[in-house]
């Protein structure tokens, strides 16, 4: 089955002179939920607008469910997009707008209304039909947007930013509603978001853009467990980066930081500058020297209920640090060792 | 064929070409090739549909060969559609038939004309101009052409939208561009058939009579040109002033009476234009109401300094300036109040604010509003005619080189490319002036900071211009209604209903007689202003939307050439359609088809800015969404676009309407006995010396065109509301 898989082939898309998208191939696979996630600017919504059919590729090939839909305009892609702004029409009513794609292709009136109340009882909405949009929440307008998006039984449903004029607390819940819609129905979708935490919660796949390309793709533990570049290290999950010199490479790998050699169990292409990646709760500190510790100083501590926040001045330069709560934490000015596990370490080349 | 890697668009394509290939053949089988005699939705031509009425097949088979040359690009596109299966190729095949079948209509059309023929082909050979069958079957070509190009595979490839800018190129291209080049070629023409040159057009474009600037140096009168030009920069910066005082009372000023002077700046443009000189030949002529009042009472002589240079520029003033206060009300508005805040928290007084911050954020409006000025003083024709005396400009002389005794087209055209040089001149000095400096304090953002006062001294300088102005026009409009109440104006001041009853009479005796003499020319107006009004309307508001929401190729020179025809002064677009639509291929004097088409394409370009200007404020991705719900643009259009943009179609509406009941300069050229307009009735009463008459008439018309912009202002004012409560929050 290839129903609603999509896959680009080598596709570029350029505004007069301005580079939107280099060429970027990728495949998504039927029935999961892939998120774009990247800085702004970066070609998220290019790319997602030509999964719509919103903007034309420059070159290369689009295809959804197997065929070539490059020429085919947004009408007729069996593709639906829930947008930033939501978009809903503002002179028809909650239900009118639901069911304004099934009766724009001709489904009997009294069978699109029908459907529209389905769908609006999917996104929890029932009983609002007769409202218009400028008398609901913004969360129920999200959610409204959502049902029209769904009635039309897409192949591919793709979201821009879907929950960006939300706040904080509904935006988690409506994500894993979204989610859990997606799943039920078994959708194809594709997510735009530059959260990288939203991004985690609910992808299959993730792929992350940086400069009119990808940067790197991969399930959420993958790239969080193995960063190719010290980009992504740092935007998926907070990283420490640490400039190390590589000494040795092979099934182990030796580097040299802070003129202390640290055999690394992992494998690194090259010898050479190199940066160490290491996040913020892996490392660990004491009062007490251990073997293999070093000694650094607390320039700023701060309790944050749940973790403890520091920022310690190394040799290596600042070190941010997150720690379990204690009952007597270090205090500003404190000097302590700080230590960590070779495994827990990651290498990326130096950007 | 269809399937595999194409499908759906293909099949689309496949459809829409296919269809308008029927309509194509049967046009060119059953419909009347050439203009039929009582016009086509009179049917007369049923009876004769194989006799004089005949259709293309039938002529082609007879005496008129070579209307097969259209045939083959239907003929093309029967073949594309059935032996071409890829679809690029096939949308290739349409392409070409479309270009071939198409140009061979207008080949063998600007080849045959009437009588004569040209090139030295087909000799011999008449034909009548075109009909109801020409157009439809040139309709199809275009379409199949059109969508054609939609499946290119450039592009989204959308027919309705490639449909759409086909269509309207087409007609701007036909009725802008064609009648315009009529213009050139007369202008650039040679004695006797001698071909194209300079050697005539040279010595008459530069002679005295259009450039001598004698009167400035104080020995003798100026050229025709010149008097345009100094008339046009006295107007336009008149009424920029003035405008800029009236703007600046509205928004920067707590003036009491605003309301009434609202209802004073809108009066002047549904007067219809001669009226305003009428009056005040009847206050200040030489026998006028004031001339004898001072006269006597001062003891100084009567002088006839009304008929002249100041005499029609007040005149213009007073019909313009509500114009420019209309422009500059907008920007003034919009000079976003947290600057001028930002000013004076940097110390700057009231003055300097002004000076250094608000003024110069106000010059795109100043621009505007100066340009409109001048086109519409140098295309005005009214006000001179009227009030000229021995000032002539050049559009009252191209009006008498074409009705005078003594008929110059020739004269007419070269005067009509002076007077064009003159409005691009302006055109593109504006724009040059503009530059590309970005004015984007003019958002669409609420700001909540408020409007700088006025300092005093600037205050009392728009007070003192502007309210003795204000109360010279009531005054004015007070003497229309009472001129039209009085037997004769300045000698006998008894009531009367006689001009009344002259040009509205209605008599009942077996039934109702519409005996008035103006009745005919009334009820001709309002219908044809009634039609060509939503026309206008649709066509600038198509041309909007795609400047606004559709990317396609050449589409800068397409929204160029959507402004310039707004440079094109009314005479001089009347002079070219009587040069262009007097003979085959496009036959259209005489007929009311012909007013309509030149208010559509005069009023055009308003309907474009405003419908530009409303839709900027529809959120983009409202049509987007309505998209990939799986609506075509069509049904976008109509369902989502049409609904929210009520109020700028409500005001296209309203403005086109207005000005095809005023208008003059163009219509002028193109009335005819059975189809004579308000304007051009006036002008002869006004001619005959019948001010009585022409007064009321005037006096009914601002009173009808009132009625309708208050109709119309109550739907778009509960329009408004709805949709206000409605937009809010989405
Ligand atoms: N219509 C356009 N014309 C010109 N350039 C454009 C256009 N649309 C996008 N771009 C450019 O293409 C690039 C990618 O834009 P895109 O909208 O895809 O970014 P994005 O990743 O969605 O960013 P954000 O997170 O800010 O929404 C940007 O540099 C942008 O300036
Ligand atoms: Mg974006």
């Amino acid at each position: 089955m290839t129903k609603g898989a999509v896959r680009f082939e080598a596709v570029t898309k350029m505004f007069g002179d301005v580079v939107a998208l280099k060429p970027l191939s990728l495949d998504i696979a039927p029935g999961t939920l892939v998120t774009l996630l990247g800085p702004s600017g970066c070609g998220k919504t290019t790319t997602l607008r030509l999964i719509a059919g919103l903007e034309s590729a420059t070159s290369g090939r689009i295809l959804i469910g197997g065929e070539d839909v490059t020429h085919l305009s947004a009408t007729y892609r069996k593709v639906s997009m829930v947008f930033q702004s939501y978009a809903l029409f503002p002179h028809m009513t909650v239900r009118e707008n639901v069911a304004y794609g099934l009766t724009v292709t001709k489904t009997p009136r009294a069978e699109a209304h029908a459907r529209a109340e389905e769908g609006l009882a999917m996104v929890g909405l029932k009983g609002f039909g007769d409202r218009l949009p400028s008398e609901l929440s913004g969360g129920q307008q999200q959610r409204v947007a959502v049902a029209r998006a769904i009635v039309l039984e897409p192949e591919v449903l793709l979201l821009d930013e879907p929950l960006s004029n939300l706040d904080a607390k509904l935006r988690r819940h409506v994500r894993e509603e979204i989610r859990e819609i997606q799943q039920r129905l078994g959708l194809t979708a594709v997510y735009v978001t530059h959260d990288q935490e939203e991004a985690m919660a609910v992808s299959n796949r993730i792929i992350v853009m940086r400069n009119a390309e990808i940067a790197q793709e991969g399930t959420p533990f993958e790239l969080y467990d193995r960063p190719a570049s010290a980009f992504i290290a740092d935007f998926i999950g907070d990283a420490n980066l640490i400039g190390v010199e590589v000494t040795r490479t092979g099934a182990e790998t030796e580097i040299l930081v802070n003129d202390t050699r640290i055999t690394l169990p992992l494998a690194h292409d090259k010898t050479g500058p190199a940066q160490m990646v290491l996040r913020p709760h892996q490392v660990q500190l004491s009062p007490e020297p251990v073997p293999g510790s070093f000694a650094a100083e607390i320039s700023y501590a701060a309790w944050l209920g749940n973790v403890i926040q520091y920022t310690l001045a190394t040799p290596v330069g600042p070190l941010f640090v997150l720690s379990p709560p204690v009952a007597h934490p270090f205090a500003h000015g404190d000097t302590v060792h700080v230590n960590f596990r070779p495994e827990d370490v990651r290498l990326v080349r130096t950007a | 064929m269809t399937g595999g890697p194409d499908g759906i668009g293909d099949k689309i394509m496949r459809r829409t070409a296919g269809l308008w290939l029927l309509i194509g053949l049967g046009a060119f089988v059953l419909l009347p090739w050439y203009a039929t005699g009582g016009g086509f939705w009179s049917f007369g031509w049923l009876p004769t549909l194989f006799a004089g009425d005949a259709p293309a097949v039938l002529w082609m088979a007879a005496e008129r060969p070579w209307l097969m040359l259209p045939l083959l690009g239907l003929f093309g596109a029967t073949l594309s559609l059935g032996f071409l299966g890829h679809s690029v190729t096939l949308a290739r095949g349409l392409v070409a038939s479309g270009v071939l079948g198409l140009s061979a209509l207008v080949f063998e059309g600007l080849t045959i004309l009437g009588n004569g023929t040209r090139f030295g082909l087909f000799d011999g050979a008449t034909q009548p101009g075109m009909g109801m069958g020409a157009f439809v079957t040139s309709a199809a070509l275009l379409f199949i052409l059109t969508t054609g190009i939609s499946g290119l595979r450039r592009g989204r490839g959308d027919a309705f939208i490639t449909g759409m800018v086909g269509a309207i190129i087409a007609l701007v291209a036909v009725f802008v561009f064609y009648p315009m080049s009529f213009i050139l070629i007369r202008a650039f023409e040679l004695k006797d058939g001698a071909g194209f040159g300079l050697t005539e057009f040279l010595p008459r474009f530069f002679a005295p009579a259009n450039w001598s600037v004698a009167c400035l140096t104080g020995n003798g009168s100026c050229g025709v040109a010149v008097n345009s030009a100094l008339l046009g920069l006295a107007t336009a910066t008149g009424t920029t002033l003035l405008g800029l005082a009236f703007a600046l009372i509205f928004t920067r000023t707590n003036f009491r009476a605003k309301k009434l002077l609202r209802v004073l700046t809108i009066l002047p443009i549904i007067t219809p234009p001669f009226v305003i000189g009428l009056v005040l030949i009847l206050l200040l002529g030489r026998q006028g109401t004031f001339t004898v009042f001072f006269a006597d009472l001062l003891n100084i002589e009567k002088t006839r300094w009304l008929y002249g240079f100041w005499g029609v520029w007040l005149a213009q003033m007073l019909s313009f300036t509500p114009i420019a206060f209309l422009v500059l009300i907008g920007v003034v508005e919009g000079v976003s109040p947290s600057m001028e805040e930002a000013s004076q928290t940097l110390d700057a007084n009231r003055w300097q604010t002004f000076r250094h911050i608000s003024l110069p954020l106000m010059r795109p409006g100043l621009a505007n509003a100066f340009l409109l000025g001048f086109i519409e003083s140098v295309a005005d024709f009214g006000n001179p005619l009227v009030l000229g005396g021995n000032f002539n400009v050049l559009s009252t002389e191209i009006y008498f080189s074409i009705v005078g005794t003594v008929a110059d087209p020739a004269k007419a055209a070269i005067l009509s490319v002076i007077l064009l040089s003159l409005t691009l001149t302006a055109f593109i000095a504006q724009r040059t002036w503009l530059g590309k400096k970005n004015y984007a304090t003019v958002t669409g953002k609420a700001d909540s900071g408020r409007h700088a006062a006025l300092n005093p001294a600037l205050r009392w300088t728009c007070y003192l211009v502007a309210i003795p102005w204000a109360a010279f026009t009531l005054l004015l409009y007070v003497l229309i209604v009472f001129g039209s109440f009085v037997k004769l104006w300045g000698y006998d001041h008894t009531f009367t209903l006689e001009h009344y009853k002259r040009a509205f009479g209605i008599v009942v005796r077996n039934g109702v007689h519409f005996t008035g003499a103006a009745w005919d020319s009334y009820m001709t107006t309002l219908t044809i202003a009634g039609i060509a009004a939503p026309l206008t309307a649709a066509v600038g508001l198509a041309t909007a939307y795609l400047l606004v929401r559709q990317k396609f190729f050449g589409k800068d020179a397409f929204e160029f050439s959507t402004m310039l025809s707004f440079a094109i002064p009314g005479t001089v677009i009347g002079v070219a359609y009587v040069m262009a639509f007097n003979f085959p291929p496009i036959e259209l004097t005489a007929t009311g088809l012909i007013l309509v088409i030149v208010f559509i394409f005069r009023n055009m370009p308003v309907g474009v800015r405003g419908g530009i200007a409303a839709m900027s404020q529809l959120d983009k991705s409202l049509d987007e969404a309505s998209i990939t719900l799986g609506a075509n643009s069509a049904t976008t259009l109509r369902r989502v676009i049409l609904p929210l943009m009520g109020p700028a179609i409500l005001a296209a509406l309203t403005y086109s309407f207005v000005r095809a009941i005023t208008s003059v300069s163009a219509v002028i050229f193109l009335v005819s006995a059975r189809y004579n307009m308000a304007t051009s009735f006036i002008v002869g009463r006004v001619e005959n010396g019948e001010y009585g008459i022409a007064i009321a008439y005037s006096a009914v018309l601002i009173v009808t065109m009132l009625l309708a912009i208050l109709t119309l202002q109550l739907i778009i004012g509960r329009r408004r509301l709805r949709r206000a409560d409605r937009v809010e929050t989405a």
